[in-house]
């Protein structure tokens, strides 16, 4: 957690956050992760270890994958920005989250958020990607649950699913 | 044509559940990023909490100081004195002080609490109280421990100890051919669960002390708050939040987590919410329990183990916690899966001032199970045999006896299943092809394997003492919710439940529910431990699912053969006439089962899970780093309830126990852990990993519901023993320490000489 010191001021942040224009007032060196989940309450982002190593907090920003736990906010201004609480349409599930719940890609959930961001950005570069690809492309992810097969199968399945639409 | 629509509905709704995949109860929360975990829950006006803790391993607290430069008066300021109860976590023994109270056994023991509404300046509170001690001399391990240079605890450092005995061993010496020796230690391994512990607690002088938090045991929870706020049951309530992983790393700390919010929130009457960094997780919480085996055993010249010793020994750190009965499992698997005609086995839980260790998926076995899976590869080494004729002659057959005198009832054929591993993994032709081609290749090969079991539910009387409870309740828009304090952590509890009630009840999987394990809600279904869910719990939701069903004939509201659309109606009539729909179902402990807690002796287990892994290595001797190249998990785990489920069980088990193995190692300084960080604690990625690949056999289970057995805890056992009985065969030399890191090949490589 970066402690913010006396002589730093707040100061407005704007950005794009899941298709939506957003200014928030924050300090320029808080974590993109502390903003997303306390001013924006996008509790999808976790921190699992905060230095960037676990990959729970992931976001998508300008379309690379992000640890927010390592981004000052400042560096996020006028960005694009992709959590969890983006994927989704309001009644169906993205065919990554599809996938997940139907292949047991997700079980104890918490870097679930993470992972299926992270393989929406490795789809966004490789749109069929092999089980190689899939593993290298998720390996800053980790999950401690599944051993990642049934992860690896879940993106391999909306890979294949994506490519026939 | 009334008829016809009849049929066609039944034979939609006999459709068995069991054995389906169907979707996770929470997964859709889970992938949308919707599930509420501790941390993303906030209460108006909540204070942050935070501990500080020991900084030496063993003293006298001389003086504690606080930084002039803080307005303390800002903060709530909670020691030992503002314990309303008894001081202890209240657990097996009460040993274990909440904030230590004078003298200090181990490093990161907490001593005091501090709680503000800034996180940020809570952070620096912490580091400004300074605490000065008059430093007693400690003890880090086993050996120090066993020679009394210190007495750390009681009058001998021994929390507990165990005397297995079947047979005659003193007189099997003289009969052998052969005697094999050989002493095995595994490490410590942190859970690393990827969401930490933490808590919320509230107080409130009428309704008491409730309390949020990331746990695996509810009533544990419970049980500590009583005693250490001195309040009645009903004042203490206790609520699982989805937890991000556990693998009993949650099964006994929340209590002092949760103590400590507690204490806080009841001196300040404000919200305390206290959530550990990965550092202070890691440095403080519990972990695997390190382990020392010695195995000496006397075998004829065919392979035949004629009897033998077996001396195994734990490090419990500085309090008791679940050490004895980390213990008593480790102990009762000692002896694998094979007919032992005489042997002794000793169990010891030894006192360090070390952080306690705890529970970790396996509890004891995979320790002691590595033990004997790399003592079974020396004795086969010893007589000339080969690891699989080794096993085979001296696998348990049923209706022979276990080294606790329990008979094997199941019809169990470890040879058949043996068989079937070497075939899936193709053991025969990749061991001699190995062997050829690491005569020349740089990148050494090998194969190796283990076969082990793992007893299902608590230990002995375990399950007699606890006398589970289990609710079913029919709901006013006719669906079924299920109350237990058995909590989902991402092995499927919420699932595999709800699919036995569904089941039970005959109807679809989407009328049953579960309730969030809340201790005002639901009855003691007994903690999440033990692999004792699915089998024991799920027989349980089976029994009161039915008890709905016949209060509902019983009423002339339902007939015998019904379809969903009609229980739901029955169920609504009978609560909009009798207010409510709840059947309860007692553990009742099957008749003829025996145990005996003096001589541990007797069944230890309603039923044992099987299994043969076969793992594949490959060992570059340019980094000396070795890889899992394939790994194939056969077991018979009794009825597979949820294909998907169990799978994941199993990969995500084998994926902890090859980290056990190759990755995951504690490093101690002091009795403090150095490398407490993801970056330098090594856990398995994705491109870490060989394919898993996982195969079932179904013998079923009397006991269990529909036959499960259980299944959590046994992928942990096998993996280790049988990646480094691989590495033996793919290097030629002796490994009996894991975790065995590349610079630990390094090391016994250039001992002896094998370059």
């Amino acid at each position: 957690m970066t402690v913010p010191s006396a002589h730093q001021r707040k100061c407005d942040l704007s950005f794009t956050i899941n298709g939506m224009q957003k200014t928030v007032r924050v300090y320029p060196m808080e974590r993109l992760l502390d903003v997303l989940r306390h001013e924006l309450n996008l509790t999808g982002a976790k921190e699992g270890c905060g230095e960037g190593e676990c990959g729970s907090c992931s976001a998508l920003m300008n379309g690379e994958v992000v640890n927010s736990c390592l981004i000052p906010a400042l560096q996020a201004s006028g960005a694009e920005i992709t959590t969890i609480e983006g994927l989704a349409g309001e009644s169906q599930l993205s065919p990554l989250q599809a996938a997940f719940l139907e292949c047991g890609g997700a079980q104890c959930g918490i870097c679930t958020p993470g992972m299926i961001l992270s393989a929406r950005h490795l789809l966004n570069k490789n749109p069929s990607p092999t089980t190689d690809d899939i593993r290298e492309g998720l390996s800053g992810n980790l999950c401690r649950c599944t051993g990642y097969a049934q992860i690896v199968e879940a993106v391999a399945q909306a890979a294949r699913r994506r490519s026939r639409e | 044509m009334a008829v016809r629509f009849r049929v066609a509905k039944q034979s939609m709704t006999e459709e068995h559940i069991i054995g389906k995949s169907v979707p996770r109860k929470e997964g859709r929360d889970k992938v949308t990023g919707a599930a509420r975990y501790i941390d993303d829950m906030t209460l108006p006006g909540m204070l942050y909490g935070a501990t500080v803790r020991s900084q030496i391993p063993r003293g006298i607290i001389k003086k504690i100081s606080f930084d002039p430069q803080f307005d303390w008066s800002e903060f709530v300021i909670v020691t030992a004195k503002d314990i309303p109860g008894k001081n202890c976590i209240a657990l097996i023994g009460d040993d274990q002080p909440c904030l230590a109270d004078g003298k200090v056994n181990h490093p990161e023991e907490p001593i005091l609490l501090l709680a503000h509404a800034d996180p940020h300046l809570l952070r620096k509170a912490v580091d400004a109280v300074s605490i000065e001690y008059d430093a007693l001399p400690a003890i880090f391990t086993m050996e120090e421990s066993e020679q009394l240079s210190q007495i750390i605890w009681g009058s001998d450092n021994t929390f507990k100890s165990f005397l297995i005995s079947k047979g005659d061993v003193d007189s099997v010496w003289s009969k052998a051919d052969y005697i094999v020796e050989g002493e095995y230690t595994t490490g410590a391994q942190e859970q690393l669960y990827i969401e930490n512990n933490g808590v919320i607690a509230a107080f409130d002088p009428e309704q008491g002390i409730t309390v949020w938090g990331s746990l695996q045991c509810p009533y544990y929870v419970h049980k500590a708050l009583m005693a250490l706020c001195a309040l009645k049951e009903d004042k203490v309530r206790v609520v699982q939040m989805e937890t991000g992983g556990a693998f009993g790393g949650k099964e006994d700390y929340p209590s002092i987590i949760a103590g400590h919010a507690a204490l806080l929130a009841m001196k300040s009457r404000l919200p305390v919410k206290i959530i550990y960094d990965r550092t202070e997780d890691m440095t403080a919480t519990t972990k695997r329990h390190p382990s020392r085996t010695r195995h000496r055993t006397a075998v004829n010249k065919d392979g035949k183990i004629l009897g033998g010793e077996i001396d195994f020994t734990i490090d419990g750190g500085a309090y008791a916690t679940l050490s004895s009965v980390v213990l008593s499992r480790g102990t009762i698997h000692a002896g694998g899966p094979y007919y032992w005609p005489n042997i002794r086995i000793r169990g010891k839980a030894v006192a360090t001032n070390m952080p306690p260790h705890g529970a970790f998926r396996g509890f004891g076995a995979p320790q002691s199970l590595f033990a004997m899976e790399r003592h079974m590869d020396r004795i086969a080494q010893t007589v000339g045999l080969s690891p699989i004729e080794v096993r085979r002659r001296n696998f348990l057959h049923p209706g022979q006896t276990t080294t606790t005198e329990q008979t094997i009832r199941e019809e169990i054929d470890l040879g058949k299943l043996l068989d079937r591993a070497l075939g899936l993994s193709d053991y025969c032709a990749k061991k001699k092809r190995f062997a050829q081609e690491n005569q020349t290749a740089s990148i050494k090969k090998g194969i190796g394997l283990a076969t082990f079991l793992h007893g299902a539910g608590f230990t002995g009387s375990g399950e007699r003492y606890l006398a589970s409870v289990v609710g079913a309740e029919g709901c006013a828009d006719g669906t079924v919710r299920i109350l237990v304090s058995s909590t989902e952590f991402g092995q499927g509890t919420n699932t595999v439940l709800c699919q036995i009630a569904a089941e039970a009840l005959n109807l679809p999987y989407d009328d049953v529910h579960i309730a969030q394990p809340d201790t005002n809600q639901v009855p003691n279904s007994g903690p999440t431990v033990a692999s004792r869910t699915a089998m024991v719990v799920g027989n349980l939701v089976r029994s009161a699912a039915l008890g709905i069903k016949q209060t509902l004939i019983a009423d002339g509201t339902l007939s015998d053969k019904y379809s969903p659309e009609e229980f739901r109606a029955a169920c609504k009539n009978h609560i909009a006439k009798h207010g409510k729909l709840l059947s309860i179902a007692r553990y009742d402990p099957p008749p003829g089962v025996f145990w005996d807690d003096e001589k541990y002796r007797g069944e230890a287990y309603a039923t044992f899970a099987w299994a043969v892994y076969v793992a594949e290595v490959a060992v570059d001797l340019s980094t000396y780093i070795a890889t899992v190249k394939d790994f194939v998990a056969l077991q018979e785990v009794g009825r597979v309830l949820h294909p998907i489920l169990a799978k994941g069980q199993i990969i995500g088990g084998v994926a902890q126990g090859i980290g056990f193995a190759l990755y995951e190692k504690v490093v101690w300084q002091n009795g403090r852990m150095q490398n407490g960080q993801m970056t330098n604690y090594i856990m398995p990625t994705s491109a870490d990993l060989p394919e898993i690949r996982v195969f079932f056999e179904e013998l079923g289970n009397v006991h269990g519901a529909y036959g499960a057995k259980g299944i959590g805890e046994l992928p942990m056992d096998g993996p280790a023993p049988a990646i480094v009985n691989a590495i033996e065969d793919a290097l030629g030399a002796r490994f009996d320490s894991i975790p065995l890191l590349p610079e630990d090949i390094f090391e016994t490589l250039s001992a002896d000489g094998v370059r």
